[in-house]
């Protein structure tokens, strides 16, 4: 009797209810932000005191008048995304609540028109950052390029490359070239190819056997243009050995597998280690130095850095691994840039301190938070 | 005495894998355990993110890791998920790793079925798709471009629980468990810092050090790191949920107590043979 | 010529990804998505070369009886039972591949990141030695970062993970950040060296 009562009386109730006020509380509509128009964003929030209806119906005004269904959705608090819309028209939207079929009570109106934006606001701090940036790097390499004199710190990994590869060729034992475990798109395989090419000439030259296995097919196929190239510079075409630089596999670990048992088969005097590499590092490494090679590597994988320090005898870090070209090649372009990179590298450190002597003076003294304020939002990005 | 100390200091590898593999087994054999505290930390605060989203969010869970790394991450998977449908959100499933798909099937199907979530109206899982961060930029305008149709083949248009999910703005969280690359870096560079999308995650202990410069500055909301992580997570979610069945890493606990352990004695048997030999070594050379 | 087309090539695409951050107007934000979209077709399109490649090398091996020629065959017969099984009799649970999948593959896998643990037991002992200040500095605080991660650690003194889980996020914060800025300026240098052409040696020419 008391369940009968309630199936009668609860859409009475809720109707009684309705009739009031609707169960949509609010509905927002804005154009999206940032965006290349055409689209508008819809936000609403229902009253959760009311009995909620079996569906909301969202509705956009048609040019005539009337209101056409866009979507059903659920009856809670919500948000919609409406596209391909014309820019510079103006939309009205509502939503109605749906109980067995019968519409109630519609919720507020909301308009928006959407618009196309020339500019991402939120990224114009990074944008005139970036700019920056490049015109001081810009500026280095074109003053390398006139012929000014730069000097450069030594960097005991990339000058113990050449002995690495003399070594393998006086013990007769091939050279090892593992250029990390990610694609093309990765940058610190792109640095990692242009050692190779300097590894390549240095073998080419001492005539040493260069093995290279990839992880990733389209690695496989730059690599074997860079150490063919080099092989041509060198004049000796005749020695370059396609089948020597392979693809192994995608897998991260059944790579890690093939080139251990690559070490522990061929026995190479020389490992180079350089590119991204993540949790294989280590086995990698310790396998390399069990077969007793040189081992040089090089990566700005922070977490993996402490891994090669302690199992290699020479370490590139981070920015190391993308000096090497500029180092290696003394050219006076590269070299440009890679002062560029200095400098920068103090314009970001004179904005750090700034930023937090401000935010801390700013605690008393207010101009100073709005100079740290004005660098959060100048290296903001959204 | 010099010559044990040198027979230390040389000792075979072999040796120092035997007790290292005695190390995880034995605790695992003899079901060792001991009480797991989770204080205030970056697994207690994704949990509380979780826990803030309001019922009925689609969180996408990005499954980049393979078999090798699962003992660490499919843990977290299934305490993740488990928290998850607890909570009656939706899970969004993907992976830039091709394992990653089977290995999400199995954590939704195995808590979804336990928990009575249901395919395409409590989760979808969309497969694997290449391109990482590329792929995360297109899936900020139209997720559909990036994926026409879920791991099934069953376009995503016809699926009831995308009918409002058309791009990364419509995504309430991302969680990331990643191995590797393409993981958390790509999903904060991308989903958080370009689209403003909440990212959490997961990825092995070698690796957790690296995120936490993320969780400093708030691109990431939270983070489980390696079995310690997951364990503190299994551990959250049975909280006042004691029919909640044990998970996978909290056994594993005891076995990496001992093994580090076993790997601190190691240090400090290096060090005072080092010491012994190296200061003898510099006296005799006086 | 062989080099004006691929440095061209990299010049537009890199200056048309760069405005695509900053500007969402058309042509540029739909060039940008194209530009997206083909790159995922080329990159699923690599994977035909890496098994073309794969078979090719392991097929020269067999024909040539070159030192280690044993190995071969095992390579070529699990690609093929793998390819297989699953174009066959699909991806789905409870068919072949996903039985090889989870049998062989994920134990497999696992062992092999399972190695770690033996390779970090022995390298630590190794390398973790207090030969001067900043080691022992290092050395301690392994310790107690050691400690602190797993339960054993709370039950010695119940700071141990709060001083650890303080030196992950302060000492060793400030330390990848240093790291990271660095190397995300060598990331902006190299981009711009590349985007100019300064750099092509990545293309297999002269630098």
């Amino acid at each position: 009797m008391k369940a009968a009562l309630h199936i009668f009386l609860i859409p009475l109730l809720c109707a009684a209810a309705a009739a009031e006020c609707s169960f949509v509380l609010t509905t927002d509509a804005e154009d999206m932000p940032d965006d290349d128009g055409g689209r508008i964003r819809l936000e609403w929030t229902v009253d959760p005191t009311v009995e909620p209806p079996d569906s909301l119906v969202l509705e956009r005004a048609a040019p005539d008048g009337t209101w056409e269904a866009l979507a059903s959705v659920a009856p809670i608090d919500g948000r919609y995304s409406d596209d391909g819309l014309e820019n510079g028209r103006t939309y009205t939207y509502r939503l109605v609540p749906y109980s067995l079929g019968v519409p109630g009570e519609p919720g507020p109106e909301a308009e928006a028109v959407p618009e196309v934006k020339w500019l991402h606001s939120g990224r114009i701090g990074m944008l005139v950052i970036t700019v920056v940036l490049s015109v001081i790097i810009l500026g280095y390499i074109e003053a390398g390029k006139r012929g000014k004199n730069l000097y450069v710190r030594r960097i005991a990994g990339l000058n113990a490359v050449e002995d690495a590869v003399g070594r393998a060729t006086e013990m007769g034992r091939p050279v090892l070239y593992i250029p990390g475990i990610m694609d093309m798109d990765d940058i610190q395989t792109i640095a990692s190819m242009v050692i190779l090419g300097r590894v390549a000439r240095k073998a080419a030259e001492y005539g040493a056997s260069l093995l290279v296995p990839t992880c990733r097919s389209v690695v496989m196929s730059v690599s074997q243009e860079v150490v063919k190239e080099a092989y041509l510079q060198t004049g000796r075409p005749d020695a370059f050995r396609r089948e020597n630089i392979t693809y192994l596999t995608d897998d991260q670990f059944g790579y890690a597998a093939g080139v251990d048992g690559l070490m522990v088969r061929q026995r190479p005097a020389a490992i180079f280690l350089l590119g991204t590499f993540y949790a294989e590092s280590l086995i990698l490494a310790e396998t390399g130095k069990s077969v007793g090679a040189i081992q040089i590597a090089g990566t700005a994988m922070v977490s993996q850095i402490p891994f090669f320090i302690a199992a290699c005898d020479y370490t590139l870090i981070g920015e190391e691994l993308y000096a090497a070209s500029a180092y290696l090649s003394r050219e006076p372009k590269l070299l440009g840039s890679l002062k560029g990179q200095d400098a920068a590298k103090l314009m970001i450190m004179v904005i750090l301190v700034l930023g937090v002597l401000g935010a801390s003076i700013g605690q008393w003294w207010e101009p100073a938070g709005r100079v740290a304020e004005f660098l959060r939002n100048l290296t903001h990005v959204e | 005495m010099r010559k044990l100390l040198e027979k230390l200091d040389k000792v075979d590898r072999r040796i120092i894998y035997l007790l290292m593999a005695l190390s995880v087994f034995l605790p695992l054999a003899l079901r060792l355990n001991y009480p797991i505290p989770v204080g205030s930390g970056p697994s207690r605060d994704l949990f509380d993110t979780i826990d803030s989203l309001p019922a009925g969010s689609v969180v996408l869970m990005s499954y980049d890791y393979d078999p090798s790394t699962m003992p660490e991450l499919q843990p977290m998977a299934v305490a993740l998920t488990q928290h998850l449908f607890s909570r009656g959100h939706r899970i969004l499933a993907m992976a830039f790793w091709p394992q990653g798909a089977s290995l999400s099937q199995e954590a939704l199907t195995a808590v979804g079925d336990s928990l009575g979530a249901v395919q395409y109206r409590d989760w979808v899982n969309l497969g694997y798709t290449v391109g990482a961060g590329v792929s995360i930029v297109r899936m900020g305008s139209s997720i559909r471009a990036v994926y026409p149709q879920d791991r099934d083949g069953t376009p995503c248009d016809s699926i009831p629980m995308l009918r409002h999910v058309q791009n990364l703005r419509d995504i309430d969280l991302v969680i990331c468990l990643s191995a590797g690359d393409p993981g958390i870096h790509a999903w904060v560079m991308m989903a958080h810092d370009r689209f403003g999308v909440p990212v959490g995650g997961g990825c092995t202990a070698v690796s957790a050090p690296e995120f936490y410069t993320y969780l400093g500055t708030g691109q990431m909301v939270g983070l489980l790191g390696g079995l310690k992580g997951a364990a503190d997570y299994e551990t959250m979610v049975r909280e006042g949920r004691e029919n909640t069945p044990a998970g996978l890493a909290t056994p594993g606990m005891a076995a990496q107590s001992i093994a580090h352990l076993v790997i601190m004695g190691f240090i400090v048997i290096g060090n005072i043979t080092y010491l012994i030999l190296h200061r003898r070594g510099r006296g005799e050379a006086r | 010529m062989r080099l004006f087309l691929p440095l061209l090539v990299t010049f537009l695409c890199g200056i048309l990804m760069i405005l695509h951050f900053f500007v969402p107007h058309r042509p540029i934000s739909t060039l940008g998505d194209g530009l997206t979209e083909w790159y995922m077709i080329v990159a699923s399109a690599a994977i035909f070369l890496g098994s073309a490649n794969l078979i090719q090398v392991h097929v020269h091996r067999i024909s040539t009886k070159a030192r280690n020629w044993q190995y071969s065959p095992v390579v070529l017969g699990g690609f093929a039972a793998m390819m297989v099984a699953g174009l066959v009799w699909g991806l789905e649970e409870n068919r072949p591949f996903d039985y090889m999948f989870q049998n062989m593959v994920v134990p497999m896998g696992a062992t092999m990141f399972s190695l770690l643990a033996f390779f970090v037991a022995s390298a630590a002992f190794r390398a973790f030695r207090a030969s001067n200040w900043r080691a022992t500095l290092l050395l301690t605080s392994a310790f107690i970062v050691m400690l602190g991660r797993v339960p054993l650690g709370g039950l010695i003194w119940k700071r141990i993970p709060e001083i650890s889980e303080w030196m992950m996020q302060v000492p060793n914060m400030a330390g990848q950040r240093a790291v990271m800025i660095g190397a995300a300026l060598g990331v902006v240098s190299t981009s711009l060296r590349m985007i100019f052409g300064i750099e092509r040696s990545y293309l297999g020419g002269t630098d």
